[in-house]
């Protein structure tokens, strides 16, 4: 179970998540402080640990829509946190699965900030207001990649495979 | 039943026979382009190759490109290390479409691409940008991706795992009022269809007013496509394609074109008659919040911003010249101007257009992203507003969330400057 520490309207862009302006950082070492920084209360609490890993940022619609900036899923990823939305946009939800930042595609979710939700595979149960909400799967082409840990580890198993296919000829 | 051009180009890539929405394949990959990013896009391939015994080497250098534009001249020691570190990666890798901050060379990644004939129509393209979608104008299957699956593509020449997408097709019929433009038609079908509404599809794009559209159009629009979520634009390829290839990016030697099946299956279809469409904004702060200019009412502008990979092509600043010739943009306006490539700057230095530019008022700046994604070259003040033909007006995209972005033609963009306020170009300037 955990707690649901900051609830979103739809269309949440990448320029919101990870301004553009912090572009010139790009290690995923680096890109946690910058997390939503024009929500500068939230940025601050995340910078100083204040926000527990596994929390839950609740969104609707669209959730990672515009760029394709990798910074976007990095930087939360950093911090370890869930993000739930009615659904995501295309390459947000590819460069998060590639990355292993936990998302999940919740199409009917009701939340408010401060409500404990309990993540199942098919569901979720908001145990704040009691009411429950299905799950929908993420993408099935994606799940090699889920399942490896993410596409480093992916990729290198591939190009481990390839090399010793080639050695065999 | 038939293929879409996606799912075409999808069988071509994956050597099989027919492909549909919906099932897995791994695409091999004609081309691969990164910008800035691709500092990231490297650290992510080393990060593939640590421990495995292997020395880190790309796939094919020929099919990778990279084009320095986000952030040229570097705004800061950051931006300028990360370039630095591309420049050594591409001479250690031997990769020769690489475009480095040049007045003979460089431009935005989206214009250099199809002008220097790296993009062939019936060929998978990815970047690790959202707006690769601009490809498509080429009919190639073009698309953004994350800088780590760059990685992987580096490393492997195939996207891996890709489901293919479902097709929307548009079909445009009729034709453009005068000062109505291939923004304006984007910006409508976006406002029309949410931009959510193709998330995960791809839009293919028919019809007549399609036809006599230029590439310099048809990139605008499958440009904006990724607006509207979708994975990638299409246009099927034609005798205008042909004539581009062949006669603006000097590609030499037969070209191989197809279209989609006749009975292939769409997702659904879209019809709009461009005679009766207006030009169109797209208000603050997303850009699927599209009215007709005349619904827009009284707005004062702060700066006007014409260029990026949308709109700033020789046409688009033909037409801002045109308007502004002879003119002066408004007291208390800003204008910037971006073209999109130096071959673009160039031609328009040639043709007067910069001249008359200048002469009207306007900052010309050198070809690259500038303003668009608010790292430098042009951020708002607090409570400021922007009008630009660029592709994206989210809080924040200019450099200040407490800023305004409206997105236009170029056509409006001009007009405005005369005024001051957001106007209808039919209705010309004061």
């Amino acid at each position: 179970m955990a707690r649901v520490v900051l609830k979103l309207g739809d269309d949440i862009s990448t320029d919101i998540i990870y301004p553009g302006r912090f572009m010139a950082t790009v290690l995923p070492t680096e890109t946690p402080q910058y997390a939503f920084a024009d929500f500068p209360e939230f940025n601050a609490q995340l910078k100083k640990g204040e926000i527990p890993a596994g929390s839950i940022v609740v969104a609707g619609k669209n959730f990672g829509c515009g760029s394709s900036r990798e910074q976007a899923a990095s930087t939360l990823k950093g911090h370890e946190l869930v993000i739930v939305a009615k659904n995501f946009a295309r390459i947000f939800l590819q460069n998060a699965i590639n990355l292993g930042l936990r998302l999940v595609v919740c199409p009917e979710i009701e939340a408010e900030e401060g409500d404990e939700l309990e993540i199942l595979p098919d569901k979720i149960i908001n145990r704040t207001s009691g009411k429950e909400f299905r799950v929908e799967p993420l993408p099935k082409a994606r799940q090699a990649i889920i399942d490896a840990g993410g596409l480093i580890p992916y990729t290198r198993q591939r190009l481990l495979e390839k090399a010793a296919s080639r050695k065999k000829v | 039943m038939g293929m879409t051009m996606v799912e075409k180009i999808l069988a071509r890539a994956t050597g099989q026979k027919k492909v549909t929405a919906g099932q897995v394949v791994e695409p091999k990959v004609s081309l691969a382009m990164s910008h800035e990013n691709a500092a990231l896009v490297i650290n992510q391939f080393l990060e593939v190759y640590k421990d495995t015994g292997l020395k880190p080497k790309v796939w094919d250098p020929d099919k990778i490109a990279i084009i320095l534009d986000h952030r040229v001249p570097a705004e800061s020691s950051k931006t300028a290390t990360n370039q630095k570190k591309i420049r050594e990666f591409v001479a250690a890798q031997k990769i020769k479409k690489f475009h480095d901050i040049r007045g003979d060379q460089g431009g935005i990644c989206h214009q250099i691409l199809p002008e220097s004939g790296y993009v062939l129509p019936g060929t998978v393209v990815v970047g690790t940008d959202s707006h690769t979608t601009s490809h498509g104008a080429l009919g190639a299957f073009s698309f953004g991706i994350g800088a780590t699956e760059m990685a992987s593509v580096w490393t492997l020449g195939r996207v891996l795992n890709v489901e293919v997408p479902p097709t929307i097709k548009v079909v445009a019929t009729g034709r453009f009022g005068r000062y109505v433009l291939p923004k304006d038609f984007i910006l409508y079908l976006i406002g029309k269809i949410s931009a959510e509404g193709a998330n995960f599809k791809v839009l293919e794009y028919h019809g007549p007013a399609i036809e006599h559209m230029s590439t310099s159009g048809r990139l605008t629009i499958c440009n904006m496509s990724v607006e509207a979520g979708a994975t990638s634009g299409i246009v099927p390829p034609d005798r205008e394609t042909l004539r581009y290839l062949k006669e603006e990016a000097g590609v030499k030697g037969k070209v191989e074109v197809f279209g989609p099946d006749s009975d292939a299956e769409y997702d659904q279809i879209v019809e709009i008659d461009v005679s009766e469409l207006e030009p169109q904004v797209a208000c603050p702060h997303m850009v699927d919040n599209v009215k007709p200019v005349g619904r827009v009412g009284k707005v004062k502008v702060d700066q006007i911003v014409i260029g990026s990979c949308t709109n700033g092509r020789l046409d688009d600043l033909a037409v801002a010249a045109k308007i502004l010739k002879g003119k002066k943009i408004a007291r208390g306006v800003r204008m910037l101007v971006f073209p999109a490539s130096f071959r673009i700057y160039q031609q328009a230095l040639k043709l007067g257009y910069l001249a008359d530019l200048v002469k009207a008022g306007a900052v010309v700046m050198n070809p690259g992203c500038g303003c668009c994604l608010g790292v430098h070259q042009g951020a708002l003040g607090d409570g400021e507003v922007a009008l630009s033909t660029t592709n994206r007006n989210f809080k924040g995209r200019m450099g200040n969330p407490r800023a305004e972005v409206y997105l236009c033609s170029p056509a409006v963009a001009a007009a405005s400057a005369l005024t001051g306020y957001i106007t209808d170009p039919r209705k010309g300037g004061k």
